[in-house]
């Protein structure tokens, strides 16, 4: 097991580079630069600017001088905010966007796994329909659906809790959690019942039925485990999605987080922020996947944890 | 079991066994109708729409619904049933198609790299970490940049970036099938790589796959919405049902029948798949016909 | 594990829900009370210096932290007495000396002296810093040409301190505008000493903006500046005039849609927002429009034509095209704002200044016009593209004006979106037919829209050249008789109009939802609200 880790983060090393690379590469092909503006910038002061921004170096020179910073743990001025260093902006944005992740993936995996187990119990029962017609509405809700019209029942019309903020008030984190969660909830939902149909119909499970154990210790006991697998692979990049995909739930709260900086960098080609979302990112990517992998090999322990051949 | 067995017709008499299940499950039945009868209407749109999608009347503006215009008007003054029957064409379209390219491709990939394992699958699992990682935003204004405005792009941009959970879901399913005894017997019985990932692993891998696809369908149109509005894409006064919802929720307090329409079709629609998605999941199981 | 999972997360909820249950405080009445002012400001701002920042949302917050020799009146926006207490103008109309208010201080207590004047306006000018709004300082002798580079000794710039508190400037031509320009915050002093300790004059990362740094001369003083959540000012008790100002805070928050701050706004978390949903608007003017501010705002919408290209290199096409358009249904079906629609470039009564040139509104008049140019019905006209940025307000007026072009003319019009970045980058290259434009002004004066369109102007981007054109703006920079100047940008505006590179649609309107407890905040312009005027108070 420590191996397979050890191996796997030794493998982060290439993908790491070759993902700062690639994105370094494709940030200076996107069109339009950090420094227009509507107001015609003139030729002479984004001279000024470029030079001040080393932009007019030679690419792999650029590149060369970028991964040296990054080793030395200098990611670099943002160019839009030209006060903040990009550590900076990752540091205060990221616990936050944790947080949001945190709080979201309980919502979904509570609710998800949940309504999965009761829908397979009786399947083509209404006890499957109900449960599951739930998890489709939470589908077809997208959050920049879903957030308003939550705010508008809980903020506007009962005044139970707040409409945006993150720590201004109590209860401020309730909507953003259910809101970025429940898209997951619904996935986490059908994956369940599938997988746990699977499992439920395999030789092991009828031999314990034929035993006569009862339904509960068969499902939690043995199903359950087998079950959650397609679960665990999705919860990789679920995290990952949830961590870069909070964008939208931050822009309705108006919450200070990573997701928004993200999205931000990406349309005012503020190239040091992307590269360092990007990097954090794409770490958090690994990771969770790694994890996932070794939560997937422990449910299973017919899945032999690859990657030593 | 039956899957075990090398020769052809078993093979066969457990589609004809599928597709008789499938005939006996009434809701997966009321799907697949539900389901025809859009597709239909998507593709005779263009004979029986009411209305023109793009004639605005600006001085009659959102109106309710009401006996000329069944579903409303929205801001322009357009008829919005009109609206959504054309977009459904393309929603369907892009739902589909998408899915089918990040279908092909996530299941090829995941089951290449779950079955032969070891360095490979390492490798390529690692290319799957790297397209998770770039930046999708510039990805997409990168696109548009290099190939200009085409909706056949959308597609593909958009097939290209939902194979990736596709394929690592697929990978996880085929390392634990993998070891399976009946796997491992095939193994012996000396049959194909092939024609074992043909015969035996997909066919035990349908039923994630399947519940995937249902939930990669709906979130492939929302995503051609995102897209559009981005301008890769379908430009104004084309539309569809993404576009349509998301338009919907700003004017959701003002106009709600703006929302409710294009919001009630879509539902149906996924709906319609997802009971067609559970009972194809059924039928197909190799295991069900024994229960 | 589903069970231990379940109990975290219910205890979580009942933690979170227990908390909610107090009685929820708002913004608006806890802020009227204790004279804070909260209000909503768009975007993160990307810059408190004043040399550097470009975006309204910045300098709404310097001008409450700094302020310029003069300031504008909250009404009529005539310059009022700031950090000057009066000023002198010479019989040629080129020499301003400014007395110092001797009051003045700086929020650490230190006294304002001309020579921070000298030292702000020096740096905003260094080339060095490349600051894009240096060119507001152009007006002065040499001082383009210190920018540039061609000269290196500051002392030939037209800026002098005479004595503590006596500052002369020079300028290269009489400007009517001048003074106006000193409420913009690029002209705003800097404490010397303070940008010194925290960084080099001229480098856009010094520190010397960050709350606890921050000195300033303005009403207010900053105590809070966290990254996307939150900019907070506090009243500054050395400022000059500390008497008339009645608000004790004001909280400034980052908010970039407008769906969640109109929300936030009903829900009574904001005293004060940047705009409206176009779709709320007239909900709102119906339902509340003691809620609901629409004022004429010094800014034009307009649509590019690129001029080097067929079929837009005819001006019979181009006005076919700009004269087919009904702007009065825009302005009623499309943005609902009140907006006015506009048949000319600069907005109507610029400092006294209207238009007579006029696009006339005359659908058969076009379609002539396009059979002359060999496009009868649309017949053979190319299928062109109309570009804008990614925004629904800008989608749905070329919706709509993509239609009324089909109806009138028989002309397909495609529509492309690009998000804002590629779209200054397309259009920079010409490779466009026809591009949304939009233009707001930087001081009242028909000079600040005209100026625009002169051959090779940088924010010109239609190709269109005319050298009448350019003569007449080069004299109406020189002319110092307001008639005699009038004149001349009337002829000027003729030739824009007669020839046509764009196509106006409306003015713009400043919309905005305003409590009835914010007082002392008038309409004008340029939507400026000098902030030590304002204060709260609930109406009984």
């Amino acid at each position: 097991m420590l191996r397979f880790i050890i191996y796997r983060i030794l493998q982060a090393i290439p993908v790491l580079l070759v993902v700062i690379s690639a994105t370094f590469i494709l940030i200076r092909m996107a069109p339009g630069g950090p420094f227009d503006a509507e107001k015609a910038v003139s030729p002479y002061v984004l001279e000024k600017l470029n030079e001040r921004y080393n932009l007019n170096a030679p690419l792999p020179e650029q590149l060369f001088d970028y991964i040296s910073g990054i080793i030395k743990g200098d990611f670099g001025p943002s160019f839009k905010f030209p006060t903040r260093s990009v550590t900076e902006m990752i540091a205060t944005g990221l616990p936050i966007t944790f947080e949001l992740a945190f709080y979201a993936m309980l919502v979904a995996l509570l609710i998800g796994i949940t309504a999965g187990l009761v829908a397979a119990i009786r399947p083509n029962t209404a006890q499957d329909y109900v449960p599951m017609s739930v998890a489709m509405i939470g589908i077809c809700m997208p959050s920049f659906l879903m957030g308003p019209i939550l705010v508008l029942i809980f903020g506007i019309w009962l005044e139970w809790l707040p409409v945006s903020g993150w720590g201004y008030s109590a209860g401020d984190k309730i909507l953003p959690a259910i809101t970025l969660g429940s898209t997951y909830a619904a996935y986490i939902a059908r994956l369940t019942r599938g997988g746990m149909l699977e499992v439920l119909s395999q030789d092991y499970i009828r031999t314990a039925r034929a035993k006569g154990l009862p339904t509960r210790t068969i499902i939690f006991k043995h199903a359950l485990k087998g079950g959650l697998l397609p679960v665990v692979s999705f919860l990789g990049p679920a995290i990952a999605g949830l961590l870069s995909g909070s964008f939208v739930v931050e822009t309705i709260f108006q919450i200070p987080g990573l997701g928004r900086f993200y999205v931000q960098a990406a349309f005012n080609r503020d190239y040091t922020m992307i590269m360092g979302t990007t990097i954090f990112f794409s770490m958090l990517i690994i990771f969770f996947n790694l994890i996932s992998d070794i939560i997937a090999a422990y449910l299973n322990p017919r899945i032999k944890l690859g990657g030593e051949g | 079991m039956s899957s075990l067995d090398p020769s052809g017709e078993q093979g066969r008499s457990l589609w004809q066994d599928a597709i008789a299940r499938l005939g006996q499950n009434r809701l997966a039945m009321l799907g697949l109708y539900l389901l025809a009868f859009m597709v239909i209407i998507a593709l005779l749109t263009p004979w029986i729409a009411p209305y023109s999608y793009e004639t605005q009347q600006l001085d009659l503006g959102a109106i309710a619904p009401n006996a000329r215009h069944w579903f409303g008007t929205d801001t322009f003054g357009r008829d919005l049933l009109t609206r959504i029957m054309y977009g459904g064409r393309v929603s369907l379209a892009v739902g589909f198609i998408a899915t089918a390219v990040a279908l092909v491709i996530g299941v090829l990939w995941g089951a290449v790299a779950g079955y032969i394992g070891g360095r490979t699958d390492a490798v390529m699992m690692r290319i799957v970490d790297i397209l998770y990682a770039l930046p999708f935003m510039i990805f997409i204004i990168l696109l548009m940049v290099v190939f200009g405005r085409s909706i056949l792009l959308l597609f593909l941009a958009i097939g290209c970036v939902e194979w990736l959970t596709m394929a690592r879901i697929v990978r996880g399913q085929v390392l634990a099938l993998k070891q399976q005894e009946f796997i491992e017997a095939a193994v012996v019985i000396g049959l194909s790589h092939w024609q074992i990932i043909y015969r035996h692993i997909i066919p035990n891998i349908l039923g994630p796959i399947i519940v995937y696809i249902t939930l990669t369908i709906p979130s492939v149109m929302l995503l051609e919405a995102f897209l559009s509005f981005l301008g890769l894409g379908i430009q104004p006064p084309q539309s569809s049902w993404g576009l349509l919802i998301s338009y919907g929720v700003e004017t959701m307090e003002e106009y709600p029948w703006l929302l409710l329409f294009p919001g009630l079709v879509l539902s149906i629609t996924l709906f319609a798949l997802n009971f067609l998605g559970d009972g194809l999941r059924d039928a197909l199981d190799p295991k069900a016909s024994k229960d | 594990m589903l069970t231990s999972l379940r109990c975290v997360f219910i205890i979580t909820l009942l933690s979170l829900l227990t908390a909610a249950c107090g009685p929820m405080d708002n913004n608006v009445d806890t802020g009227t009370a204790g004279q804070i002012l909260h209000l909503g400001n768009g975007s993160e701002p990307p810059s408190l210096d004043p040399h550097l920042s470009t975006a309204v949302n910045s300098s709404n917050i310097i001008s409450t932290l700094l302020e310029g020799l003069v300031t504008p009146n909250p009404k009529t926006l005539e310059p009022e007495a700031g950090a000057a207490i009066s000023w002198d103008i010479s019989a040629d109309l080129r020499t301003y000396t400014f007395h110092l208010n001797p009051d003045g201080h700086w929020s650490n207590g230190e006294p304002v002296e001309a020579s921070d004047f000298v030292y702000a306006w020096h740096r905003l000018l260094m080339p060095e810093l490349a600051a894009e709004y240096s060119y507001q300082l152009f007006v002065l002798e040499n001082a383009e040409a210190f920018y540039k580079g061609d000269i290196t000794d500051f002392n030939q710039v037209g800026v002098k301190a005479i004595d503590r508190l006596t500052l002369q400037v020079r300028l290269k031509a009489p400007t009517p505008y001048f003074l106006s320009l000193l409420s913009h915050a690029s002209t705003f002093p800097v404490h010397p000493e303070t940008v010194a300790a925290y960084g080099d004059i001229d480098d856009p990362g010094n520190l010397w903006t960050r709350a606890g740094n921050f000195v300033g001369n303005g009403p207010f003083i900053l105590t809070e500046w966290a990254l996307n959540r939150i900019v907070r000012v506090e009243k500054n008790s050395h400022y000059w005039d500390a008497d008339t100002v009645a608000l004790e805070e004001i909280r400034f928050y980052p908010i970039d849609n407008l769906g969640t701050e109109e929300r936030m706004f009903r829900s009574k978390t904001l005293h004060l927002t940047v705009g409206v949903p176009e779709e709320k608007i007239a909900r709102y003017a119906k339902d509340k429009p003691e809620l609901i501010n629409i004022s004429p705002y010094l800014g034009t919408y307009f649509y590019r034509f690129n001029v080097n290209k067929a079929p837009f290199d005819d001006s019979r096409v181009r006005r076919a095209l700009s004269m087919s358009i009904d702007r009065q249904q825009i302005v009623d079906a499309v943005t609902k704002g009140g907006q006015i629609p506009t048949y000319n470039l600069t907005p109507a009564n610029t400092l006294g200044y209207t238009a007579k040139a006029a696009i006339p509104f005359d659908i058969p008049a076009a379609r002539q016009l396009m059979a002359e140019a060999g496009y009868p019905q649309g017949k053979g006209f190319p299928v062109v593209e109309l570009l804008y940025n990614t925004s629904e307000g800008h989608r749905k007026i070329a919706i709509a004006i993509q239609q009324m072009w089909k109806l009138a003319l028989g002309v397909e019009i495609r529509l492309f979106n690009q998000d804002w970045k590629a779209f200054l980058e397309t259009e920079k290259n010409g490779d466009f037919a026809i591009a949304r434009g939009g233009w707001i002004g930087d001081y009242v004066d028909p000079n600040t829209f005209l100026d625009m369109f002169v051959s090779n102007g940088g924010n010109n981007r239609t190709g269109w050249s005319n050298q009448k054109y350019d003569q007449l703006i080069q004299q109406a920079g020189r002319t110092a008789g307001t008639d005699q100047r009038f004149e001349q940008f009337q002829q000027a505006e003729k030739i824009l109009i007669d020839d046509s590179p764009i196509i106006p649609i409306y003015t713009y309107t400043a919309i905005y939802l305003k409590s009835t407890d914010v007082k002392g905040w008038y309409n004008n312009v340029l939507n400026a609200h000098p902030i030590k005027y304002v204060y709260l108070q609930r109406d009984d």
